[in-house]
Order: C-alpha cells, then sequence, then structure tokens
C-alpha cells in the first residue's frame, strides 16, 4: 500500500476526531444557550466572553468531582459501559463523505476515513450497538432505576431501528448504492435525496431522535422518573463520558442527516464554481456548506428538544410499531413500484 | 336547585370539556407539533427577561423604604427625643430605646432635653413599613434609599442595629448644612 495513503487517512482521522470533539463540546454550550433563549432567558455568559469558555469549565468541574463507584459486583462493566458508548459514538464518522476530492501536493486526497461499499450498512450496524453502552452502564450500576432506564433504552432502540432502516432501504432502492461517498455525489446541484423521499426522511428524522436517545423519546435518562437514568450512579468523568458521547451522536447523526438526505457537500451552484474559480475552492467551500448544514440539523434537535414534551412509555411503543414501521413499509412498496414503472 | 350545573357558570369563563375524536390530520401531531416549533422559534429571538444582576440593576421605586437613619439637625444635633411614638407604631414591634436627660455639657449633641441613649432597631423584626417615619413629631427617623437594607450574617445579635450604625453620620449633617446653606 501506498505511504502517503496512510498519513493522508491518519490526518483526515485526527482532524474529525478533532471536530468531533469540538462539536461535542459546544453543542453541550449551544444546547445550554437554546434553551435559555428558548425560555426568554440569556443562558450561560459568565466564562468567557458570552459564555464561551463554559464547556472548559464544565470540563474542568467534572474531572473535579469525586469518582464515586455503587457497590455492585460488575465493577469492569461500570466502567466499560462510557467507555464504550463514547467509542461506538465516535465510530460512526469512519465513513462519513466530509467534502469532495481535494488536489493537494500533486495528488488526490478523498476527505473520507474509510470509502468502504458498505457505509451505510456499516453505519446502521454501528448505530444499534450504541445502545449497548447505555444498557452496560445501567446493568452495572446495580440500581433498579438504572435498570429500567437500560430496558426502556433497549427496546426503544430495537423498535426504532426498525422503522429506521426500512426507511433506509428506500433510500437505497434509489441510490443503488450504499458507499456514502456515492449517494454523497450523486445528490449533486439541487439533486438531494429528501426530494425524492420526504416521508422516508421523516421517518428516518424520528427515529433519530429516538436513537440518540434526545426529547421527545429521551427515556432512557428522564430526570423525574428515573434521577437520570442509566447515569445516575454515574460521576466525575465517566459521567461526563456518557453525556459527551450523547452530544458526539447528536453531531454524528446531524451529519448523516445532512448527508443521506441534504446533498452532503452539495450546494447550489458548485459546478459554476468549479469552473470559474478552482475545483478545489468549490470542494472547500462544499466542507463549510455540510457543516453549516450539520450545525443546523444540531440546532433542529434542541429546537424539538426545547419545544416537545416527553412521550410515555406506551405511546412511545405505538408510535414505533403501529405508525413508523407500517409507513416505513408503504414508503417502501410505493418507492419500489414507482422505480419499476418508471425504468 | 333546578339549574343545570353544567351549564350554569358564575364566573362567566366556564368551558365545556370536549372529548370530540380527533381527525387524522390532527392524529398525525406533525401540524401541531410545527405550531409548537414555531412558537419556541419565536421566543428564541424575543427580548430576554434576564437582568444581568451585578452589572445592571433594576431601578428602585420611588417609595421604595431602605434602611433607617436617625436624622441631625443643621448643627449636627441628633433630632430624637425618645418620646417613644416610633416603637409604639411599630408594627413588629422592632424598636426599642431608653431615655436619658441630656447634661449640659451635652447641649451641642442633643438638640431637646431628652435624648435616646440606646435606640435599637432588630432588623429581623423590622417589615420596612414606615410608619415609625410617618409617627416621629420631630423628624428624626427616615427610611432611606440606601439599597442595602442588612448585611448577611450568621449571628442573631449582630441585626439589631444599636446607635452607631443607625445615626447619620456627622460629616453627611455637616455636608447637608453646607448644601443647605449654599
Amino acid at each position: 500500500m501506498d505511504k502517503t495513503i496512510i498519513i493522508d487517512k491518519a490526518v483526515i482521522i485526527v482532524i474529525v476526531f478533532a471536530i468531533t470533539m469540538l462539536m461535542a463540546m459546544y453543542a453541550t454550550l449551544a444546547e445550554r444557550k437554546i434553551a435559555a433563549w428558548i425560555q426568554d432567558r440569556l443562558g450561560p455568559n459568565r466564562a468567557g466572553k458570552g459564555g464561551i469558555l463554559q464547556p472548559l469549565a464544565d470540563g474542568l468541574k467534572l474531572f473535579a468531582k469525586e469518582e464515586y463507584e455503587p457497590n455492585t459486583p460488575n465493577k469492569f462493566l461500570f466502567k466499560f459501559g462510557p467507555f464504550l458508548a463514547m467509542t461506538l459514538a465516535l465510530m460512526t464518522s469512519a465513513v462519513m463523505p466530509w467534502g469532495d476530492t481535494l488536489h493537494l501536493f500533486g495528488r488526490d486526497i478523498i476527505l473520507q476515513a474509510a470509502d468502504i461499499n458498505v457505509g451505510l450498512l456499516y453505519i446502521l450496524a454501528v448505530l444499534s450497538v450504541g445502545v449497548y453502552g447505555i444498557m452496560i452502564g445501567a446493568w452495572a450500576s446495580n440500581n433498579k432505576y438504572s435498570l429500567m432506564s437500560g430496558m426502556r433504552a433497549a427496546s426503544q432502540m430495537i423498535s426504532y431501528e426498525i422503522a429506521m432502516g426500512l426507511s433506509l432501504i428506500g433510500l437505497l432502492l434509489m441510490t443503488q448504492t450504499m458507499s456514502m461517498r456515492e449517494i454523497a455525489l450523486q445528490q449533486s446541484g439541487m439533486n438531494w435525496n429528501v426530494f425524492y423521499q420526504p416521508v422516508g426522511f421523516l421517518i428516518f428524522l424520528i427515529c433519530s431522535f429516538a436513537e440518540t436517545n434526545r426529547a421527545p423519546f429521551d427515556l432512557a435518562e428522564c430526570e423525574q422518573e428515573l434521577i437520570g437514568g442509566f447515569h445516575t450512579e454515574y460521576s466525575s468523568m465517566k459521567m461526563g463520558f456518557y453525556l459527551f458521547a450523547e452530544y458526539a451522536n447528536l453531531f454524528i447523526s446531524s451529519a448523516i442527516i445532512s448527508v443521506l438526505y441534504f446533498g452532503a457537500y452539495n450546494y447550489p451552484g458548485m459546478s459554476w464554481a468549479a469552473e470559474n474559480w478552482s475545483a478545489n475552492a468549490a470542494n472547500i467551500i462544499g466542507i463549510f456548506v455540510l457543516f453549516a448544514k450539520i450545525c443546523f440539523f444540531i440546532f433542529v434537535y434542541m429546537w424539538v428538544r426545547w419545544t416537545l414534551p416527553r412521550f410515555r412509555y406506551d405511546q412511545l411503543m405505538n408510535l414505533g410499531w403501529k405508525s413508523l414501521i407500517p409507513l416505513a413499509l408503504l414508503n417502501l412498496v410505493v418507492t419500489a413500484v414507482v422505480i419499476l414503472l418508471t425504468k | 336547585m333546578s339549574t343545570n350545573t353544567n351549564t350554569y357558570s358564575l364566573s362567566g369563563r366556564k368551558k365545556m370539556v370536549s372529548n370530540k375524536k380527533l381527525s387524522w390530520s390532527e392524529r398525525i401531531y406533525l401540524i401541531a407539533i410545527l405550531k409548537g416549533m414555531m412558537i419556541t422559534l419565536r421566543h428564541l429571538f424575543k427580548k430576554k427577561v434576564t437582568v444581568s444582576y451585578p452589572e445592571k440593576v433594576r431601578p428602585f421605586s420611588p417609595v421604595y423604604r431602605g434602611r433607617h437613619m436617625l436624622m441631625r439637625d443643621d448643627e449636627g444635633r441628633e433630632r430624637c427625643t425618645a418620646c417613644g411614638l416610633c416603637a409604639l407604631s411599630c408594627p413588629a414591634e422592632a424598636i426599642t430605646m431608653k431615655a436619658a436627660e441630656r447634661k449640659p455639657n451635652e447641649i451641642h449633641l442633643y438638640r431637646e432635653e431628652k435624648y435616646a441613649e440606646i435606640y435599637e432597631i432588630n432588623m429581623l423584626r423590622c417589615i420596612f413599613c414606615g410608619l415609625c417615619e410617618e409617627a416621629c413629631p420631630k423628624e428624626a427617623i427616615y427610611l432611606t434609599k440606601s439599597k442595602q437594607i442588612t448585611r448577611a450574617d450568621v449571628d442573631r445579635e449582630n441585626f439589631i442595629y444599636g446607635k452607631d450604625k443607625l445615626v447619620m453620620p456627622l460629616e453627611m449633617a455637616l455636608q447637608n448644612t453646607k448644601q443647605n446653606q449654599a
């Protein structure tokens, strides 16, 4: 294998890792700010200018907290839970296409850590393993509230995974490929998948809310009933890992929505920019466009969280099994028929 | 009573609960969710109600009543004669005092022949109603605009303010006199 490719990939991985961390960090601040603004408050504004250092202060606080461990026989699993949650949250970014090919130093650099031909499947796989972080932590906490939270998280994930997968199959029928890179390339111009798969997008969006364990589907960590759920017994940086993993997940799933349905790094006028300026300039703008889209979806996640009340457990199950799965199936059949007829 | 209680409303604001079945479009909630999100979006850009306290202080009411002050007259003499009307009028029974007779060599200190040797207000009892100020015939006690009503403390004894804290500082009285003359 070419040595340069390893260097390229290593650099991309490090940058993606850093950006994911940075985004997750500032997502915590954004969440608090947006929550405050929606409630007519100002939000944190004391640490640094306009609260810009708040995430650092929060991190420092978490580091300084006492490391508490409950009396549990599963000491290893207790430590393994947050670790797994964090790892899996970061793993998904591997197949994300962050931009088109860049021509630098006389070679083409693909802005993607790994362009595997089953990228979509990989994402689905990693997302569904993601619940183990919560489940293992909840089980090892040796606490009935945590256990209930873990059970809720597991059943919620299983229910919504199906609808999510089915809605993605509809997309797959259209793209004919599972490679994230090709899916991104297919959406050049305004050929965004959301215009062809609006119902599929809606189902995917709702399921993403459930998959990231966020309101209105944050049953696993509802403070009022379960005292924080799976992270009841966690403290210090283990707790920080769980919270951080949640925001990393938020970033990644916003990225998935942007890439799959909202044209990834494509923007109207991209080909014009490539012709008149240079291909590199057009592609670099594309990276920023992708991040703008991701930021928008992170905002939507927060916006929804501070608008809607939490679902009740039976309502959640009803919505998943009785509405979303039949709807996803219908969407799948209609897509298949339309593709068959137009071919 | 023969009146039908279901339709009769004393306040005129009674509303019948409607349990009508939701239509299909209402049941998928998407429109309702969008409406709700528009409401929160509007609030996002609204003027915030928070006052950044230490930097900004809300304007006080013009009738604000702060900590008491025992006044001095133009020559810097205490006005209080220890008549006890303030203590009598105080609904919270926060004021106590002990009267004493003025000695000949104390004429420059006290205006009248009788003065308050001890004058104490229990700040934990005081409700800052201002009745002492109204009762005083000598215009000796006033509630100032001072923003600090009491200092925080852990000892109850320290909330009983004596003359050392209540009497107007002499420099202040002299300054007032100067201003009045000018």
